[in-house]
């Protein structure tokens, strides 16, 4: 009786939501972002799974097509894990040095920008208009990537 | 960005005002940012990324979208203008949290 080898299959589907759930789900909390731990759990767990599976897939009565996808699962999960470690400390680090970029003591860089509701704004107004109704204390600059 | 909307009350209350530069036009902003995620901040837009060059933000040809965007950077200012904190980071999975921000803002005068 050929009975389904589910170590492999779970490890399989474990090392999907290992990876996948890194930028839908753990990177909203940055204690999950600037270490994945949550998804280095979930692989590990899913690589024990694919070790079992590939030892029963290698056992004598099982058949070629038996090993051989579970080689393939096992070989797409180790190199799942291996993709969500480059996206994060590989692909994470491609920014540029910015070594120009202005030091905590010096004066911000005045400048003039449109706002949301095509109105030019510039720094200091920024600076001098209340926040809560009450003076303002200071201004967070925020550059970002634009939307998604 | 979206820890510092859920903390928008208490940088109220600490007297600082939150601003997003990125080089979305006023039109992106007001349909992306405003209407779909609602965020409550003041959104300055630098399409030609003139300020962003003159902050050293620039990241070209970045990889997702393929154009020249900011990279990740905050910069908290006290009402004279002078930068008292910042966080340029060297990791994009590793920006700077509100906590970090509050905690450098309860030093302005």
């Amino acid at each position: 009786m050929n009975r389904i080898n589910w170590p492999i299959w779970t490890g399989f589907v474990l090392s999907l939501v290992a990876v996948f759930s890194y930028p839908l789900v753990f990177v909203r909390w940055p204690i999950t972002r600037e270490f994945p731990w949550a998804n280095l759990i979930l692989f590990a767990i899913a690589l024990v799974l694919l070790f079992f599976g590939l030892r029963r897939a290698f056992i004598p009565d099982k058949t070629i097509v038996s090993k051989v996808f579970s080689t393939l699962a096992a070989v797409f999960g180790v190199f799942l894990l291996a993709g969500l470690l480059f996206l994060i400390y590989v692909m994470g680090s491609w920014l540029p040095k910015s070594a120009g970029a202005p030091q905590v003591g010096q004066l911000a860089p005045a400048f003039t920008l449109t706002d949301s509701n095509d109105k030019p704004v510039t720094l200091a107004q920024l600076l001098s208009e209340p926040v809560n109704n009450k003076p303002a204390k200071g201004v967070l600059l925020i550059f970002y990537r634009g939307y998604w | 960005m979206r820890s510092f909307e859920k903390s928008l009350n208490e940088f109220n209350d600490a007297g600082i005002r939150i601003v997003g530069i990125s080089v979305d036009s006023p039109e992106d902003t007001r349909k992306h940012m405003l209407q779909e995620a609602g965020y409550n901040f003041t959104f300055l837009s630098d399409p030609n990324l003139e300020v962003i060059r003159r902050y050293d933000l620039i990241h070209a040809h970045e990889i997702a979208s393929g154009k020249d965007i900011a990279r990740p950077a905050e910069f908290l200012l006290d009402s004279t203008g002078t930068i008292r904190w910042r966080m340029v980071t060297e990791n994009f999975f590793k920006i700077a949290q509100p906590e970090q921000v509050l905690e450098a803002a309860r030093s302005l005068r």
